[in-house]
């Protein structure tokens, strides 16, 4: 025991804890930051050319874009949840978590299979000419899956389980303290449903479509092969080919006003669902039995999005994977890289978000609260604006590093971090660090203040007890909040293909090259490899879904 | 020096908010004593301050003649060398029952502090449950081990909060025992917080009554509840009559009688506050109240009587009775007044 009066007092000195937060914040901020800042950039003239040439069918396409996929997600996801939540048909227990494989397909690998599907020298046409007859593309009429329409169609598949998540979370939480009381006012299960649970769902509904749409102006892959002109394209093209950082920035900016608008739905929506709690207690839900022509309709509708937005394509990914061209080799290099990418940045993003959320509940001032919330900021914006937020301060920092080591020094070290991988890193954290931030800080509240508080009587400093008593205590949430930023980071395409250095490839930007190239059946086991590692999670939250039925349990 | 915990006019604020005023109280070993007030008040806060929990804004705590909080000082808690009771007792749930209690032993050899850690479950009657794991223990089980954990690195201070809170009636007078079995075996100061005057007066030598962060009475419990500082503190040991009355000359004329007011001055307002145990209604044809209702609570009687006065609304009391001889409602009843339960304060 050392004696109390030996040791220095702390009480002048600025709390580490809350200088570390503060800076990790800032770091992770100052992307988002830099995009901003170019609004006040002035660069009139390529602007005013962009307004006059390609700006209108950017809002325009990114418009139509969300309206569709925003139709359809809430049509798909409240209609499913809706069915395995409320119905017995057959299959209904299984399509309760079969419904959220589609999450493991990146929108660009479904957009590439089923092009490949349904293109001229396809299977599907092939299929139909020689039944009808046909012989060219005059006699008869198909759809063009590579356009807007397509993109909607192919986004909807896979972004539909966000709504089904918070959709069939919001009707099981009702079960009891409204359905019922709906009842024995009068109403039929129907009818009860629909105006009662349906109107009380709606914040999650809303929450949930709010996510999807941001998916949606994130996605790059798909409106890129599709030749859908987007913001995400857009500024892919001027930071690319136009060679106008500036300007990419504008536009990113722009987006982000269309970023913020859905966060404030989504943040809104929450805030109203939270209010909707009148009861924790579970009972069992009414299922309502569907039986024959209704089971077999219900069953259709559920199954559908599994079959294509997950079965079909990833069934073809693995038939085309057999005729590959990609070698051994160059797969294990592009695997490694992707591998090493992922793995790091969760390590990292989990370590920053334990010291955010650790610092947070050691000293919960106004400051370091707000500065936790801006760092959390990055998941709701494209990658593609991440990218040249990222982009735009480095090579400022390089360019003086470079500047004052070459007058100093007379060294000539060119742009160190710039196009490095730890450029890439550091984008992938500013992108995904709130990911793992919400799974860390929900997992924390598992330790009470009294544990803190013990450890700390019994003689453990604040990091000996982060390290004795948190870390045990969360360590599988710490791990999935991991893998959770691994699949990211595997997925993730816009970001990668702007920032990554010259020459080096990973899974999601060779599927990407080799499909652009239309060499689709090439693509498909890279492809194939990012569905399987997107799997684990998904396989996790079903798990989790699985086992959580509140429904059965008192 | 003096041994044990100081407290020396200590405030504290929650932004603007005094939520502690110039507390000073001193808790020698062995000695138990209680901070005691409604929810709110401050005690809490008080046991956090000098746990090192929370950094003191005014004042001084000094433990065992160390300054520990104040003038510059903040001692973390992890160098306190003080045990902490919570009132959810904070058993870490990834160590069992005995990895708990060997927690605060890490400057012990490992077989030292396994044996530390059985003595402590066994003194706390839970040695059969070394390789239990917190969520199998019941409540009282758990407020044991958590008893164990706290005592084991034999601090120099005990804090508890609320510590029985979580335990049902008669679970808690049985642990309630053990505890202060326990902690006075280990002859270790405690400061306890609770909102229970009956837990207070069971288990402490001393009582200091918290009101708006304040401290205002601090004695043996049988002096605060024969010698009430206020007409809070009287009221906070059960149900009182409470009657307001002008002082005249040296004394207080009240439906109950006349009362001597001696420390207040002619004139004043005074609040005069009557024990219901110090009310006894004799069955009286002409006695001046009339029994409006009579209730048995098992061992005791409450009986609401009412006493007309003439040019003013009738006056309500309540007598608490545990004599065979209980009127009958409707009844016509004289009062008689035990002059050692009645407390004259100012209005």
């Amino acid at each position: 025991m050392r004696s109390p009066d030996s040791l220095p007092s702390r009480r002048r000195l600025p709390n580490p804890w809350v200088v570390v937060t503060l800076v990790l914040c800032l770091l992770v901020a100052l992307p988002v930051l830099a995009v901003c800042a170019n609004l006040l950039t002035p660069s009139l003239d390529v602007w005013r050319h962009l307004a006059a040439t390609v700006l209108p069918s950017y809002v325009g396409n990114s418009l139509l874009l969300m309206l569709g996929v925003g139709l359809g997600v809430g049509i798909g996801g409240v209609g499913t949840a809706w069915l395995v939540t409320m119905c017995r048909f057959p299959g209904s227990r299984v399509l309760e978590w079969a419904l959220l494989l589609p999450m493991a397909m990146p929108a660009y690998v479904v957009a590439y299979t089923y092009t490949g599907l349904t293109d001229f020298a396809g299977p599907l046409q092939s299929a139909l000419r020689a039944l009808f007859g046909w012989r060219s593309a005059r006699d008869y009429w198909f759809p063009e899956l590579r356009s807007l329409g397509g993109a909607v169609w192919v986004m909807t598949m896979v972004l539909y389980p966000y709504v089904y998540i918070l959709a069939r979370a919001a009707f099981l939480e009702q079960s009891v303290c409204v359905l019922e009381a709906s009842r024995t006012l009068g109403r039929r299960p129907w009818r009860a449903f629909l105006e009662v649970a349906l109107p009380l769902a709606r914040p999650a509904v809303a929450a949930g479509i709010a996510l999807a749409l941001m998916e949606t102006l994130n996605d790059f892959g798909t409106v890129h092969y599709f030749a859908v002109d987007t913001f995400a394209t857009g500024i892919y093209r001027t930071w690319m080919g136009m060679g106008q950082p500036v300007v990419a920035g504008q536009l990113g900016a722009l987006l982000m006003l269309f970023v913020l608008a859905l966060i404030l739905v989504e943040r809104l929506s929450r805030g109203a669902a939270r209010s909707h709690h009148t009861t924790t207690r579970y009972r069992s839900l009414p299922r309502i039995p569907l039986r024959r022509a209704r089971g077999v309709l219900a069953l259709a509708f559920c199954a559908a999005p599994v079959a294509l937005g997950f079965a079909v394509p990833a069934a073809t990914l693995a038939a085309w994977s057999w005729h590959s061209e990609v070698t051994a080799d160059d797969f294990l290099i592009l695997a490694g890289n992707s591998l090493v990418l992922a793995a790091v940045t969760g390590a990292l993003a989990v370590t920053v978000a334990l010291v955010l959320a650790y610092a947070r509940r050691l000293h919960p001032s106004r400051l370091v609260r707000l500065a936790v919330r801006l760092a959390g900021l990055g998941y709701a914006i494209p990658g593609g604006v991440i990218a040249v937020g990222v982009l735009v301060p480095l090579t400022l920092w390089d360019r003086a590093l470079s500047g004052f080591l070459e007058r100093h020094f007379g060294l000539s070290v060119g742009l160190l971090l710039t196009g490095s991988i730890a450029a890439l890193v550091y984008a992938y954290l500013v992108r995904f660090l709130a990911v793992s931030a919400n799974t860390v800080e929900a997992s924390l509240a598992k330790v009470t203040p009294g544990m803190e508080a013990a450890a700390r009587t019994l003689g453990l400093g604040p990091l000996a007890t982060l390290r004795r008593v948190h870390a045990p205590i969360i360590r599988g949430s710490l791990l999935s909040a991991a893998l959770l930023v691994f699949v990211d980071v595997m997925k993730e395409l816009p970001a990668t293909l702007i920032i990554r250095p010259f020459n080096f490839d990973t899974l999601a930007t060779r599927t990407f090259t080799l499909a652009s190239d239309e060499r689709l059946a090439d693509a498909a086991l890279p492809a194939l490899a990012i569905v399987v590692v997107g799997l684990v999670p998904v396989v996790l939250l079903s798990r989790a879904i699985a086992r959580s039925r509140p429904g059965d349990s008192p | 020096m003096s041994e044990g915990l100081v407290l020396d006019t200590l405030s504290h604020f929650y932004g603007d908010k005094a939520v502690v005023r110039e507390v000073s109280l001193t808790v020698a070993p062995g000695e138990l004593l209680c901070l005691l007030g409604p929810s709110g008040c401050g005690k809490t806060t008080t046991l956090r301050i000098a746990a090192g929990l929370e950094e003191v804004r005014q004042g001084r705590v000094t433990l065992d003649g160390r300054l520990v909080s104040g003038d510059g000082v903040h001692i973390p808690p992890e160098h306190r060398h003080v045990g902490f009771l919570f009132q959810d007792y904070a058993l870490f749930p990834h160590l069992n029952v005995c990895g708990n209690v060997e927690f605060g032993l890490d400057s012990l050899t490992r077989p030292a502090r396994r044996q530390r850690a059985l003595d402590m479950l066994a003194q706390v009657g839970m040695g059969d449950y070394a390789g239990a794991w917190p969520h199998q223990l019941s409540g009282g089980q758990q407020q044991r081990v958590g008893l164990a954990r706290a005592l084991a690195p034999q601090p120099g201070l005990m804090l508890l909060d609320e510590p029985f809170s979580g335990l049902d009636k008669r679970l808690r007078d049985q642990i309630r025992d053990e505890t202060q079995r326990v902690l006075k075996a280990n002859g270790v100061a405690t400061l306890m917080v609770t909102h229970d005057p009956e837990e207070a007066m069971f288990m402490a030598d001393r009582i200091a009554i918290m009101r708006d962060g304040r401290v205002v009475q601090m004695d043996r419990p049988a002096m605060l509840y024969d010698r009430p500082a206020d007409a809070f503190v009287a009221a906070f040991f059960g149900e009182v009559n409470i009657l307001t009355a002008k002082v005249r000359g040296t004394a207080v004329d009240t439906p109950l009688g006349r009362f001597l007011a001696s420390d207040l001055p002619d004139g004043a307002a005074a609040q005069v506050v009557v024990r219901p145990e110090g009310i006894t209604p004799r069955t009286d044809a002409q006695g001046a109240a009339l029994v409006r209702a009579v209730r048995p609570l098992g061992g005791v009687t409450l009986v609401q009587v009412v006493v007309e006065v003439p040019n003013a609304p009738p006056v309500e009391l309540r007598c608490r009775l545990s004599g065979p001889a209980i009127p009958a409602e409707g009844d016509r009843v004289a009062l008689d007044v035990a002059a050692d339960k009645v407390f004259v304060f100012p209005g």
